[in-house]
C-alpha cells in the first residue's frame, strides 16, 4: 500500500515539476527524443534489410544445391578456384543416374547477350542455357505458358523462357507467349514467362534472365563454359545427407584420390543467409552503438538537469524530510521524475519515428516491429532510472538540517 | 497523564568536527525534561546552541553523546528511517519561513505528512480539511501559498504540523517573518492549541514572544543557563477568529 502512495505522489510531483519548468523539460526531453528516434529507425532499417534478404534468399530455394567450381563465400585465394577444371554438362546426367536423394538435376551455363523484339530491346540480359529439368530443379514458378520439354531441350529447339523483367521490357502491351525474340541475333520463340521474384539479388533471380535449351546455347554462344549443376534435393531427404552423397558422386566423376581435396563446391542458400547474418550483425552492432551514443548523450542531459533540479529543491527536500519523508521516498520521487521525462521523450520519439518507418517502407519492405516499440519504451524508462539515480541518491542522502538551512 | 514526560534529555552533547583537531562544542551537556501539555519557550542568542538543541529535539539530528528519550523511547541511537517515522508521527514542525510547497495548494500541503504516514486517500482529505478548519482556513483549501497572506501561510503550516496529531509542536521563530499584529494572531492560535492539550515548544530570541509560554529555558554557550516558570505570563484572551 505504502508503495502505491509513493508512486502516486512521485508521479504527481513529477508532473508538477515538469509543468513548472516547461522549457527546460522540453529541451531535456529533446535529447531522449532524438536518441529514441535514431535507435528505433536503426532497428527498423535492420529489420527491413533482413526481411528483404529473407525474401530474396528464398529465390534460391531452400532445398536447392548448386554444384560449382567457385564457392559463393570464401576468404581464400581466388586463383585456386580459378585453376580448377570446369564442370561439364554431362555431369548432370551422371549425377541424375547415381544420386538417390535428389529429385532433379539441371546443368546451367550463362552469358550476357542483348535481346530484341521488334524495336524494343534488353541490353546485357543474362542468357542461361539449361535443360527441361531446370524448372523443377530451381523451383521457379511459371506465370504463363510452359517450360520447354525434354524433346525440345535435347533437340536444341529455338525456344525460350523469359523472366518477369524481360517480359515487361520487351512486351509492354503484347502477350509474349508465342512471339519470337532475337537473343544475341538468334531467333527464339517464347514459351514461358516466369513469376517475378524481386529482391536484392536481381542478377541471380529469374527476373532478368532468358532460358534457352543448353544445346542451342552451346552451339550459338560457345561451348567452353563453366557449368553449374542445379540440384533439387528430394522432399524427404536431409539436405546434409544429399550434400554428402553428391560430394561422393562428384569426387568419383572427377576421379579424385582420397588424399586430394574437392575441386568443386556445393553451394546453398543457407550459406548466403549465414554470411548475410554475420554482416547485418556487424552493421547492427555498429549502428546501435552509434545511435546508442545519442541516447547516452540524452541520458547525460537528464542527469544534468536532475542535478540542477535537486539543488534547486534542496529546501523542499529538507521540508519533506522534516515532516517524515524517508530516504527511499525522496530517492523514488526524483527517480520517477527522471523516468517520466524519459518516458515522455520515448513516446514522442516513437510518434516521430513510426511515420518515418512508413516512409522507409517504400524502399525496404519494413514496418516498425511491435517489439521495437516496447523495447524503445523500456529503454527510455531505463535511461531515466539510470541517469536519474545519482542525482536522486544525492537528494535522498541529504542531511535534513543542512537542507532546511539551504537558501 | 498530564504529567507524563514527553521529552527527556540527559547530558546531551553535540560536537561538530570542523576538520583537523578543531571541534566545535555546540552543546556541552544539556539535561531537561518537558511534560505533556507544557508550553515551553527555548531562548538564546545566536551561537548559543539553541538551534542545535531544537534540531535534536526535533529528531532532525542526533546527539554526539547523551540520552534522548521521546515518550520513553530512546531515540538518540535511531537510524535515519526510524527518525523519519518519529518526525512524521510525533513531531509537528512550524518554521519561520513557513516552508510550504509552492506548487501545491493548502490542502495538499497539509496532506503531505499523512501521505508519508501511509494514510488512505479518503481519510487523508478528511483529516487535512479538519486541520485546516481548526486553524480557521476551511475556506482556503484550494489556494496555493502565493495566493495566501503571510499569516495564512503560517496557519497552513500549523495545520500541516497538527494533522498527524503529534506529541509536540516544535515552532522555530514562528512569528519571525510576520508583522506584529499577524504575529499576535499566530500566538493566539498557539494559546488555543495549548488549551486543547497540545505540547508546544517555542524556539525564539524575542522576549515578547517567549513570555507567552509557561516556562522559559535559556541556553548560552551550549548549556542551560536558566530554566524557570513564567510568573507574569502574557495571556491573550482573544479567541481564534
Amino acid at each position: 500500500m505504502y508503495f502505491i502512495f509513493e508512486i502516486k505522489e512521485g508521479l504527481l510531483i513529477a508532473f508538477r515539476a515538469i509543468r513548472a519548468n516547461k522549457m527546460r523539460s522540453v529541451l531535456t526531453t529533446l535529447g531522449i527524443v532524438i536518441g529514441i528516434v535514431s535507435v528505433t529507425l536503426m532497428a527498423t532499417a535492420i529489420e527491413g534489410v533482413n526481411r528483404a534478404f529473407e525474401k530474396s534468399a528464398s529465390a534460391f530455394g531452400s532445398k536447392v544445391l548448386y554444384i560449382q567450381k567457385f564457392p559463393w563465400v570464401s576468404g581464400e585465394d581466388w586463383w585456386k578456384y580459378r585453376n580448377r577444371k570446369d564442370l561439364k554438362v554431362e555431369f548432370a546426367d551422371y549425377v541424375t543416374r547415381q544420386a538417390t536423394l535428389v529429385d532433379a538435376v539441371a546443368p546451367a551455363v550463362s552469358t550476357v547477350k542483348d535481346a530484341r523484339y521488334g524495336s524494343r530491346s534488353v541490353l546485357n540480359a543474362w542468357i542461361t542455357g539449361t535443360t527441361h529439368a531446370y524448372q523443377e530443379a530451381s523451383g521457379t514458378t511459371i506465370q504463363e505458358g510452359r517450360f520447354f520439354s525434354q524433346e525440345e531441350s535435347d533437340g536444341g529447339r529455338p525456344v525460350c523462357g523469359i523472366g518477369a523483367n524481360v517480359a515487361e521490357k520487351l512486351f509492354p502491351s503484347v502477350d509474349p507467349i508465342g512471339q519470337t525474340i532475337k537473343v544475341g541475333g538468334y531467333p527464339y520463340r517464347v514459351l514461358t514467362v516466369f513469376e517475378k521474384q524481386g529482391g536484392l539479388f536481381g542478377a541471380f533471380t529469374s527476373d532478368n534472365r532468358i532460358y534457352v535449351p543448353i544445346k542451342s546455347f552451346m552451339t550459338q554462344f560457345g561451348s567452353h563454359r563453366d557449368v553449374t549443376l542445379n540440384v533439387r534435393v528430394a522432399k524427404n531427404a536431409d539436405i546434409e545427407d544429399a550434400k554428402e552423397e553428391l560430394r561422393g558422386i562428384m569426387r568419383k566423376v572427377r576421379q579424385l584420390k582420397p588424399a586430394q581435396e574437392d575441386d568443386f563446391n556445393i553451394n546453398e542458400q543457407d550459406l548466403l543467409t549465414r554470411v548475410f547474418g554475420a554482416i547485418t550483425g556487424i552493421i547492427a552492432g555498429v549502428g546501435f552503438f552509434i545511435t546508442g551514443l545519442s541516447l547516452f548523450v540524452g541520458g547525460i542531459g537528464i542527469m544534468n538537469i536532475m542535478y540542477v533540479s535537486v539543488t534547486e529543491r534542496t529546501k523542499e527536500i529538507g521540508v519533506r524530510k522534516a515532516i517524515g519523508a524517508r530516504r527511499r521516498t525522496i530517492l523514488f520521487q526524483f527517480l520517477v521524475e527522471a523516468a517520466i521525462i524519459c518516458l515522455i521523450g520515448g513516446i514522442i520519439g516513437l510518434m516521430i519515428s513510426y511515420p518515418l518507418s512508413l516512409i522507409a517502407d517504400q524502399v525496404l519492405p519494413t514496418a516498425m516491429p511491435l517489439s521495437v516499440v516496447f523495447i524503445a519504451l523500456l529503454v527510455s524508462l531505463l535511461v531515466g532510472v539510470v541517469s536519474g539515480f545519482l542525482p536522486a541518491y544525492r537528494a535522498a542522502k541529504m542531511d535534513p538540517v543542512d537542507a532546511l538551512r539551504y537558501e | 497523564m498530564n504529567n507524563s514526560v514527553v521529552i527527556n534529555l540527559q547530558q546531551i552533547k553535540k560536537f561538530y568536527d570542523m576538520g583537523g583537531a578543531e571541534e566545535v562544542h555546540a552543546l556541552c551537556g544539556v539535561s531537561l525534561q518537558i511534560h505533556k501539555n507544557e508550553y515551553v519557550a527555548i531562548m538564546g542568542p545566536s551561537g548559543s546552541g539553541k538551534s542545535t538543541l531544537m534540531n535534536i529535539i526535533g529528531c532532525l539530528d542526533t546527539p554526539t553523546s547523551g540520552l534522548y528519550e521521546f515518550n520513553g523511547v530512546n531515540v538518540s541511537e535511531m537510524n535515519d528511517n526510524q527518525l523519519a517515522k518519529v518526525r512524521n508521527k510525533e513531531i509537528g514542525f512550524v518554521f519561520q519561513t513557513f516552508n510550504l510547497l509552492a506548487r501545491s495548494n493548502a490542502l495538499h500541503n497539509v496532506e503531505l505528512p499523512l501521505i508519508y504516514g501511509g494514510v488512505s486517500s479518503s481519510d487523508r482529505k478528511r483529516l487535512a480539511r479538519e486541520a485546516l478548519e481548526q486553524v480557521g482556513l476551511g475556506d482556503r483549501q484550494n489556494h496555493k501559498p502565493n495566493e495566501l497572506s503571510g499569516g495564512q501561510r503560517q496557519r497552513v503550516a500549523i495545520a500541516r504540523a497538527l494533522v498527524n496529531k503529534p506529541s509536540i509542536l516544535l515552532a522555530d521563530e514562528p512569528t519571525g517573518n510576520l508583522d506584529s499584529k499577524t504575529g499576535d494572531e499566530i500566538m493566539i492560535l498557539f494559546e488555543e492549541l495549548h488549551r486543547l492539550g497540545n505540547t508546544i515548544i517555542l524556539v525564539t530570541h524575542e522576549e515578547y514572544i517567549a513570555e507567552h509560554a509557561h516556562r522559559i529555558i535559556r541556553i548560552r554557550d551550549g548549556v542551560v543557563e536558566s530554566d524557570e516558570n513564567v510568573t507574569n505570563r502574557k495571556i491573550i484572551n482573544a479567541t481564534v477568529s
